[in-house]
């Protein structure tokens, strides 16, 4: 099954021997190790692991923000490899979602701008884009707070806005980075039964976190550890 | 973008487009200044004037001295037949008369000319009519006024057909016209307000070529036959070479130096050459500042790249391209640049302004000396924020979003 070329038909990520080198001075470093996993398109992963394990590596190669030394990725039966910086940011513009611990929403920017964001580089006009920021805030349970600045909201809420902005573009996968590390566990449940809520809805879910609790949510868990897979659950 | 940091660095721009538009301005309005001139002067005129010589200068104290110097009725029938080049010219006696209507009384300029006077000095007329060559024929005793002799002697009395007295002799004004008055640079304008011109035949008849003044008790005489010749050569080229064999021809006939040969070109060409130096001077000025101005946008561009680093990321990681981020920072420095430029455009008009109030120089503004600040300011954006802007389209995504 590992060295499977064809694609199954309901997969929608799939690393070949994926190896990706970093050059720490003198010293070269496999954060991915020859890597082959395959993921199928509904499905909620979490990605688990000591720090330094891979497991950060393995979600910049899958949420294409980084290219691999060598071996294959195909995302829904592409090989994208060996694409350009341009060809992957209009991937990651057009099908992929992001959320940060950290947030990452422009604080200059209202709620409603940040929302907005994917759109603007998609460039729909003002009006649509007003229309689909307020459908998906009032999908996430930000209604009302579309004029504020993210310094003005709880963390909650921050990452509510997050959520609404990685969904802006209606992206078939969601890449989630510890989305709960920076919440109370209380208002990390939420956005969990969030992400939960999305998954039922088809969006894959790929999770990065090492709270076991949190992975618990996800249909299978990815233990990673000296960039190579340990063990699936 | 911090509003005070960002109006700061603004500055280096606004006061290199207020210094550009201050130049142009300048520049300008001394050309304007300087083609005002010259249109009063006429720019193919020659103006050849009498002096008195150095030696008759010293001589004419003493007692009983007749001075004779100038030009003479030769002179003129010689440069009007020998120069191929003049087309027209014309001679001048001037004397100062007194002149009364009834009460009024003031002492005028005489200008004794032929009618080619008003085609070599075109001034509007305001009533009547110039001098004809049948006033010549005829040495009818008509006099043509200027608007300011004219107020002045007439008052509110109807001016044409009236007679007025000049010196011991009536003469009926026929015509008025407008003066130009003053000094274009160190050339006298050929006319002046207290003008009033006569046939110079008349002139001859009733005056003669001595003129006798009293000064402190004494009797001075001067024999001058024409105190001006002017005359106008064909065509611009010509000017200066005609100017120089007129002085030739002079320095041949005359045993003293008593004329002055000016040309007006000279001073359009003296003006021209004002107007350069004022335009290295102030253009390396505004370059200068607009050079400071653009570094100064850069630096603060390279400072908010690193401020913004986090954001850089964020629209990278949701699929912004390297050239949406160029542009984004490229469109900030040239709204930043531009609208320095706007505030310079503001300042600039205030300078010649002031340099108007102080000065009385002339300054003009045209639509070119503001809208070539304006496109000097946003390039200077595009220029000094390019480096910026390709700064920060090579932030990695990955590393970007963990700074913090």
């Amino acid at each position: 099954m590992v060295d499977q070329p064809l694609m199954k038909n309901d997969e929608i990520v799939r690393l070949e021997k994926a190896e990706k080198l970093y050059q720490m001075g003198m010293q070269e470093v496999h954060a991915l190790a020859g890597v082959t996993v395959s993921f199928r398109k509904g499905s909620f992963w979490a990605i688990m692991g000591p720090s330094g394990s891979g497991k950060s590596t393995m979600m910049n190669i899958l949420g294409c923000l980084d290219r691999l030394t060598s071996g294959r990725y195909f995302l829904e039966g592409k090989d994208i490899s060996s694409l350009d910086d341009d060809s992957l940011s209009e991937l990651r513009l057009r099908h992929l979602g992001f959320i940060f611990q950290s947030f990452n929403l422009i604080p200059q920017l209202t709620v409603q701008r940040n929302i907005e964001l994917p759109l603007y580089y998609l460039g729909w006009d003002s009006i649509r884009s007003a229309k689909r920021a307020e459908e998906l805030a009032e999908e996430v349970g930000l209604g009302g707070r579309l004029h504020h600045r993210p310094t003005e909201l709880s963390g909650g809420e921050m990452q509510r806005v997050a959520v609404a902005r990685a969904l802006a573009n209606n992206p078939h996968v969601i890449f989630a980075d510890e989305p709960t590390g920076n919440l109370d566990s209380a208002t990390g449940e939420q956005i969990l039964e969030l992400l939960v809520r999305l998954n039922k809805q088809g969006k894959t879910i790929i999770m990065v976190t090492h709270e076991p609790d949190i992975a618990r949510h996800a249909h299978n868990n990815l233990h990673m550890i000296d960039g190579v897979i340990d063990r699936i659950e | 973008m911090h509003k005070l940091r960002s109006f700061l660095t603004m500055l280096g721009v606004v006061f290199g487009v207020g210094s550009v538009v201050a130049m142009l301005s300048v520049g300008e309005g001394a050309s304007k200044e300087a083609l005002e001139q010259i249109r009063k002067l006429g720019s193919n005129n020659i103006i050849i004037s009498a002096v008195k010589s150095a030696e008759e200068e010293a001589t004419s104290t003493q007692h009983s001295h007749m001075s004779i110097y100038g030009l003479t009725y030769e002179d003129y029938r010689r440069l009007a037949e020998s120069f191929s080049n003049i087309k027209k010219s014309a001679p001048v006696k001037l004397l100062r008369k007194e002149s009364r209507l009834r009460e009024r009384a003031m002492e005028l300029r005489l200008v004794g000319t032929t009618p080619e006077w008003f085609e070599l000095v075109p001034r509007e007329v305001i009533a009547g009519r110039v001098l004809l060559s049948a006033d010549q024929n005829k040495k009818a005793p008509v006099a043509v006024l200027t608007e300011f002799g004219a107020r002045k002697i007439l008052a509110t009395e109807n001016t044409i057909g009236q007679t007025i007295r000049i010196g011991g002799d009536e003469f009926e004004i026929v015509g008025i016209v407008k003066s130009e008055s003053g000094q274009a640079g160190n050339i006298q304008i050929p006319d002046q307000q207290i003008d009033v011109y006569i046939p110079i035949e008349v002139a001859r008849k009733y005056f003669g070529d001595i003129d006798r003044k009293r000064t402190s008790g004494s009797w001075s005489m001067e024999k001058v036959e024409l105190h001006q010749i002017i005359a106008q050569v064909d065509n611009t080229e010509n000017v200066e070479s005609t100017a120089q064999a007129i002085e030739v021809m002079l320095k041949r006939f005359h045993k003293k130096k008593d004329y002055i040969v000016s040309v007006p070109l000279a001073l359009l060409k003296q003006a021209e050459a004002t107007k350069r130096t004022f335009n290295i001077v102030l253009g390396s000025i505004a370059g200068i500042s607009l050079l400071v101005g653009g570094i100064g946008i850069m630096n603060i561009m390279l400072a908010s790249v690193t401020e913004r680093t986090r954001e850089i990321g964020i629209r990278r990681a949701i699929g912004a391209k390297r050239r949406q981020i160029v542009l984004q920072f490229l469109i900030e420095t040239v709204v930043l640049s531009t609208t320095g430029g706007i505030i310079g455009l503001g300042v600039g008009a205030l300078i010649p302004f002031l340099i108007t109030y102080f000065s009385g120089m002339m300054t003009v503004i045209t639509l070119g000396g503001v809208l070539l600040p304006l496109l000097i300011s946003m390039t200077i954006g595009i220029v000094f924020g390019l480096y910026p802007a390709m700064h920060a389209a090579k932030v990695d995504p990955i590393v970007a979003l963990r700074h913090e």
